[in-house]
């Protein structure tokens, strides 16, 4: 990605094709300005406004929390990321976090949306009005306002220091949480640490009419590169997402099946899992297991 | 309550006779005068249990009780009460139980009208796991600095048309500058080895960018501490994974506020957690961060851990370290122990009966 050609043309492709995998392009936070972090850009341009992070505990994987099962549905163009940035004097700088009804409607309705389809009792608003009375405030009003639309499924809001701390000590009282841009990062940062880590969460970024699936915490694992010791799992459950989403279900459900049943396999678990695994080690597993149980297919 | 009242108006008096003053802290007969704010809630009773503590471990503290509830000033500001403020000047150093967040009732609030007249710049919180309370972390051994006058709690918010906010947050290079400092200054003087700035200088790239610029120039003077930097999303991810990793971390308001609670979450929670305001002119307030539970306000059954800690920190920070180091033992043998806890440790021992039993240990140290 190092010209602005390259960005653009890829976001041209996403507009042809309606659907992307995509990595993690490192931003140089060290130039100025003017220079706006690739990722960011793709998410605006393409309107992707919900980043949607499904964490739950793999059978198989140790952690210290077990039984976690939270969906963390995060505004994704505005808020703290609206790159809006200027120097008043020199040694002065003023950041705009932009917080608009229309936005924050639209990531409530689809958290409410989401959780009726997916059959989950609770939705939780993370903010921090107490202190951001304008723009938090307007945030929590929006949620509270399409929570009236959706009677069967109950509704409430935690601040968002609370939050994490009560994620890190009962995270399984959670169900499905919204929250704008920020506290998004945080939230499914943490609670991908939780259920074992960046190598094992997919994330997925939905708009009107585009979506892009990546790893959930959006790691170039630059210190790992190159060395076949990255865990290929996050990536992986992102491209079923992908499958799901253009409805090839029966290749969505064949690949997952294929890839949990390799990560209860601790032997073939990478470094970040604590093993010594391949990522070739764990493809291979992988692609093992659904040729003995899936389809036969000529041109693999 | 009638000893503190003849307390305070001894030191009236005593002031108004013209006491020399020795040094810019109030210091007679061996004693350092600290201003103590007891608070709302379960606020008088844990004082009371941490002024007992000191008793024991015969701290050569001196305690000046204040009261801090806000009054209009002249010009219809609000401001904490003069006797309060002038107590704070004289001693520079204060012990602050949990104060009631008033609705509606029409001023700021304390906290933040005390973080304003004292000018609280960094709010720090050693999380260290205590052996005998357990939580599924364990070795968890973390500072977080945080910045605390500006950031995205300037407070500075509009409407600017129907149905779009703006929130500032204001980053400048003196308040970063100076937080920076104060970490590493903190850093050397408790033998820490490294500080992390934790930034999102990729997406704020001029405001976070200018936090970074300043701590990594900050860095160039004190080459014995080892700096990294280290994006917040990072931080979380490895944080709740292996919080070992960490040492000392410095970063802008927000960030730092869920951090440090992140941090106080690993280690138990805000009941056993430390935490001390650091201010401009030699001003320093040590506070007990968790609410005034007045469900149980009164019946004896609080736990006085987070204000001990804190007034543990306040002892660190005078140089009185002997003192603070036997309270804190004691503190924490008597947790590990598990014989005489407060309902929240799991125990059903009463607040006074707890506090007892740190006395009596340190009674036995001797």
């Amino acid at each position: 990605m190092a010209s602005e050609d390259d960005i653009n043309n890829a976001i041209m492709a996403i507009r042809r094709n309606g659907v992307a995998l995509k990595g993690n392009i490192e931003t140089n936070h060290n130039l100025p300005p003017s220079y706006k972090s690739r990722n960011n850009l793709l998410r605006t341009t393409l309107d992707l406004y919900a980043n949607v992070m499904h964490c739950q505990s793999l059978p198989g994987v140790r952690t210290r929390h077990r039984n976690i099962d939270i969906m963390i549905i995060r505004e994704n163009t505005e808020g703290e990321y609206s790159s809006l940035e200027h120097e008043n004097v020199p040694g002065v700088v003023e950041c705009l976090k932009i917080i608009t009804k229309t936005k924050s409607l639209r990531i409530a309705d689809y958290a409410f949306r989401t959780a009726r389809a997916k059959g989950r009792r609770r939705v939780t608003a993370v903010h921090k009005a107490n202190i951001m009375k304008l723009g938090d405030g307007l945030f929590l009003e929006c949620c509270k306002e399409v929570a009236c639309g959706y009677p069967e499924i109950s509704f409430d809001s935690m601040i968002v220091d609370n939050t994490s701390m009560q994620l890190v000590s009962r995270p399984q009282q959670f169900d499905v949480m919204v929250m704008p841009n920020l506290y998004g990062n945080i939230v499914s940062n943490v609670c991908a640490g939780l259920v074992g880590g960046p190598g094992l969460v997919p994330g997925a970024n939905y708009g009107e009419d585009y979506a892009v699936f990546e790893t959930g915490t959006r790691n170039t694992g630059k210190s790992i590169a190159n060395r076949n010791s990255a865990n290929p799992t996050a990536m992986l459950l992102a491209s079923c997402l992908l499958l799901d989403h253009l409805r090839l279900h029966a290749y969505a459900s064949m690949i997952r099946r294929a890839i949990l049943s390799t990560v209860t396999e601790t032997r073939l678990h990478t470094a970040d899992l604590g093993g010594q695994g391949s990522t070739s080690d764990v493809v291979q597993s992988i692609m093992n297991a659904i040729q003995s149980t899936g389809p036969q297919t000529l041109s693999i | 309550m009638a000893g503190s009242v003849w307390r305070s108006m001894l030191t009236h008096v005593a002031r108004a006779a013209k006491r020399p003053a020795l040094s810019s802290a109030s210091f007679s007969r061996g004693l350092q005068t600290v201003t103590l704010i007891p608070g709302d809630g379960i606020g008088p009773e844990i004082s009371t249990a941490v002024m007992k503590i000191f008793e024991a471990a015969k701290a050569p503290i001196s305690w000046e009780e204040r009261n801090v509830t806000a009054i209009k000033g002249p010009g219809g500001r609000w401001m904490i009460p003069p006797d309060a403020k002038e107590s704070m000047d004289k001693s520079k150093i204060g012990l602050k139980g949990p104060l009631k967040t008033p609705i509606a009732a029409g001023h700021p609030s304390m906290n933040l009208l005390l973080r304003k007249t004292f000018d609280l710049y960094a709010n720090v919180r050693p999380c260290i796991s205590i052996e005998g309370y357990k939580t599924p972390y364990t070795d968890v051994d973390l500072v977080t600095i945080r910045e605390n006058t500006e950031g995205e709690y300037s407070g500075i918010e509009h409407v600017i048309v129907d149905g779009v906010v703006q929130s500032i947050k204001l980053i400048t290079e003196n308040a970063s500058r100076r937080i920076a400092e104060y970490a590493f200054e903190y850093a050397r003087n408790n033998q820490r080895n490294s500080v992390t700035a934790v930034h999102k200088a990729n997406i704020m790239r001029m405001s976070d960018g200018l936090f970074l610029r300043k701590c990594r120039e900050v860095a160039e003077n004190y080459k014995d501490i080892k700096f990294t930097e280290m994006y917040l999303d990072t931080v979380c991810l490895n944080m709740v994974q292996d919080p070992t990793q960490f040492d000392v971390l410095v970063m802008p308001n927000l960030y730092g506020d869920i951090l440090s609670d992140l941090c106080a979450g690993l280690i138990g929670g805000l009941g056993v957690t430390p935490s001390g305001n650091i201010g401009a002119n030699g001003v320093a307030i040590f506070e007990s961060v968790h609410g005034t539970a007045p469900d149980i306000a009164g019946l004896d059954m609080a736990n006085p851990t987070a204000l001990l800690l804190s007034a543990v920190m306040m002892l660190r920070h005078m140089g009185l370290h002997d003192h603070g180091n036997k309270i804190q033992t004691a503190c924490f043998d008597t947790i590990r122990d598990k014989k005489v806890l407060t309902k929240d440790l799991g125990g059903n021992s009463k607040c006074s009966e707890f506090t007892a039993e740190i006395c009596r240990r340190i009674q036995d140290m001797d």
